[in-house]
């Protein structure tokens, strides 16, 4: 997307977001099944290319050129299908069927089955060579739109990331960005501090990703993932490089595992989880600013 | 009732606190597996390798041929399908002491859907040369197992459950490794299962009962090797043998009976498994009963073959 005029404020975007972080809590904890702390550090991001960046139409999913994007970190489905309801593809209500028999919202994004959702994910690091090849097939069809993955940073410690990184540059794929959801968070991971809320360490605390990006012949990008101008900056600095350097780029982005709920921020111990019915309540209130059911 | 994979972390924490051979290989799995027992109860017996399936498996052998006897934990279908290649060359063609411990085995995934179903397991590992299959029924077979496998000097596959079953058998129960196990006697119909579905089956063959219906009910702890001589002469002159499986009915439990059954010239055989399509993510009551591998659905089943006869 080129014309920025038409962007949703700041603003706007927070209180999207505030919205979509109701959802994937109320949701996963109705359902009883499925993650929290990923899809939350990824929400920003998420609204921020939903509603302000793909090239996409909600009421024509498979519209050809559309903007693709591959939630390679599969498991944060709920926080990708938050964002889709809102934006328009299917009811908010539906999100209540995520999980159960027959329905449409996986545990995992299936492409065949949820309308707005480009590739099937689940099994971690298969996203970015999925986003290679349709990014290598736009190029060779010479059509124009982009493609964007988003990756977690626990996700980047499989081989098969590094198999894409290496070949990509070798394409000349422009018109690919990665996102790397750097939360410094995995599901377990390894023992750190001797603080209960913050015992796991870093999956790559001991890789400078900029610097190993640049070295494989990428465009390298660190920002505030949490900072819609940054995020929008980043965007833009994407959208301009297209056709300019031949290289793909990769947004690394700081972000807080489970971040916007007081009790699920920065801790491992969220990565999946169920609320109690307080700590619902609570979650409420810090995102809706009201106990009211917000259905 | 017990988890199998609380056994799986219970026993294999105690084996490394007597045994420092024993490493147990995680693949940031830990909290799911429990694994994490271990972590937690003996740090220097657990490796966390990260979200690298491939590596693992390559690091697994690689301490295997210093004396360790490495386990490699977590969920299934990251190891029999996503570190494939590593475990048929680096694990299999070496005749390492690697133990595959796959977590998180079968349809039933905690809601996780079909990316995270390990239902082709049996008919990869089966195919795997030297690769010894394992699947216990509940929480005490599943204990011997591990310690049996523990002292196992080649490449052993074994599957490990999520969620509880009711219990087969008790604390008296003895691993033999090959061997059926016989767990009914009865004139109308042989079943035969493995894994924890045989905890459901055993329920099946109960309804059955009820209905007026007599089973044999054979459990196979083991699926390679196997002693066919002991399994042939359990089924005896049935005339109709029902496999019950949590897997494909392609190549599975019901591939290698029917393979030992076409061999000999043997009776009717009837498959249960999942079809040969991919299934969902639900509560497991919903795709048990979905997919037909529920109690009522495979007594059903067996019932509906028998007034075909
Ligand atoms: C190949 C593979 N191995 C393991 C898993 C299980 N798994 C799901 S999420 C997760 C942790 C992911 O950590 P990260 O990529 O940092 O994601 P985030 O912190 O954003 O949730 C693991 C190990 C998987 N889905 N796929």
């Amino acid at each position: 997307m080129t014309a920025t005029t038409s962007r949703p404020s700041p603003e706007e975007l927070a209180a999207v977001a505030r919205r979509a972080r109701w959802r994937i809590i109320e949701t996963v904890t109705s359902s009883k099944a499925g993650h929290i702390g990923g899809p939350l550090s990824a929400t920003d991001l998420l609204v921020a290319l939903y509603f302000a960046e793909l090239d996409i139409d909600p009421a024509d999913p498979k519209k050809t050129d559309r903007d693709r994007f591959i939630l390679s970190k599969g498991h944060s489905a709920i926080g990708l299908y938050s964002v889709l309801a809102l934006r328009g593809y299917f009811p908010e209500e539906e999100l209540a069927t995520f999980d159960h028999g027959d329905s449409r919202l996986q545990g995992h994004p299936d492409m065949l089955l949820t309308p707005g959702v480009d590739a099937s994910t689940g099994s971690l690091g298969q996203g970015l060579a999925f986003g290679a090849g349709i990014a290598l097939g736009a190029k060779k069809l010479g059509r124009d739109f982009h493609t964007w993955v988003m990756v977690g940073d626990g996700e980047i410690e499989e081989g098969m990331v590094w198999e894409t990184v290496l070949s990509a540059p070798r394409f000349g794929l422009d018109n690919l960005t990665l996102i790397i959801d750097l939360n410094g968070l995995q599901q377990y991971g390894w023992p750190a501090g001797p603080d209960d809320r913050f015992d796991r360490s870093e999956p790559v605390g001991h890789v400078d990703l900029e610097r190993v990006f640049t070295g494989f012949g990428w465009n390298a990008l660190s920002i505030d993932g949490h900072d819609f101008d940054a995020i929008l900056g980043a965007f833009d600095r994407v959208t301009d490089d297209r056709g300019v350097s031949g290289r793909p780029t990769v947004i690394i982005a700081n972000t807080r595992k489970g971040r916007g709920i007081s009790f699920t921020e920065g801790t491992y111990k969220w990565h999946n989880g169920v609320a109690t019915d307080e700590q619902l309540d609570l979650a409420r209130t810090e995102l809706l600013g009201t106990t009211e059911d917000a259905r | 009732m017990k988890a199998q994979r609380v056994v799986w972390g219970e026993t294999l924490a105690e084996l490394a606190a007597s045994d420092d051979r024993v490493v147990v290989l995680d693949g940031d799995l830990a909290t799911s597996t429990r694994s994490d027992l271990v972590a937690t109860a003996v740090p220097d017996a657990f490796v966390q390798v990260g979200i690298a399936e491939q590596n693992m498996v390559g690091m697994a052998v690689g301490l295997s041929t210093l004396g360790y006897r490495p386990w490699l934990s977590t969920f299934g279908v990251f190891l029999t399908n996503r570190a494939l290649d590593q475990i048929r060359m680096l694990v299999s063609q070496t005749r390492a002491p690697v133990r595959v411990a796959a977590a998180y085995s079968g349809l039933l995934n905690g809601s996780a859907g079909k990316t995270h179903q390990d239902i082709e397991d049996f008919a990869i590992m089966r195919a795997m040369p030297y690769m010894t299959v394992l699947a216990p029924a509940d929480e005490f077979e599943a204990e011997a197992v591990f310690r049996w496998a523990a002292e196992f000097d080649g490449p052993l596959y074994v599957r490990v459950a999520r969620d509880p079953v009711a219990p087969v058998f008790d604390e008296s129960y003895a691993f033999e490794p090959g061997t059926p196990r016989l767990l009914t006697e009865g004139g109308d119909v042989t079943i035969v299962s493995t894994g924890v579905q045989t905890s459901r089956t055993a329920e099946a063959v109960r309804l059955l009962a009820e209905r007026g219906v007599s089973a044999t009910h054979v459990h196979l702890p083991t699926l390679k090797p196997l002693d066919v001589d002991a399994f042939l002469g359990l089924v005896g002159d049935a005339s109709l043998v029902v496999t019950v499986e949590e897997h494909s009915r392609i190549g599975g439990l019901g591939g290698l009976v029917s393979e030992i059954l076409a061999e000999r010239g043997g009776p009717r055989l009837v498959r249960v498994g999942l079809e040969d399509r991919w299934s969902e993510s639900a509560p497991n009551d919903f795709l048990l009963d979905k997919y037909g591998l529920s109690p009522e659905r495979v007594a059903d089943a067996v019932a509906q073959q028998l007034a075909a006869v």
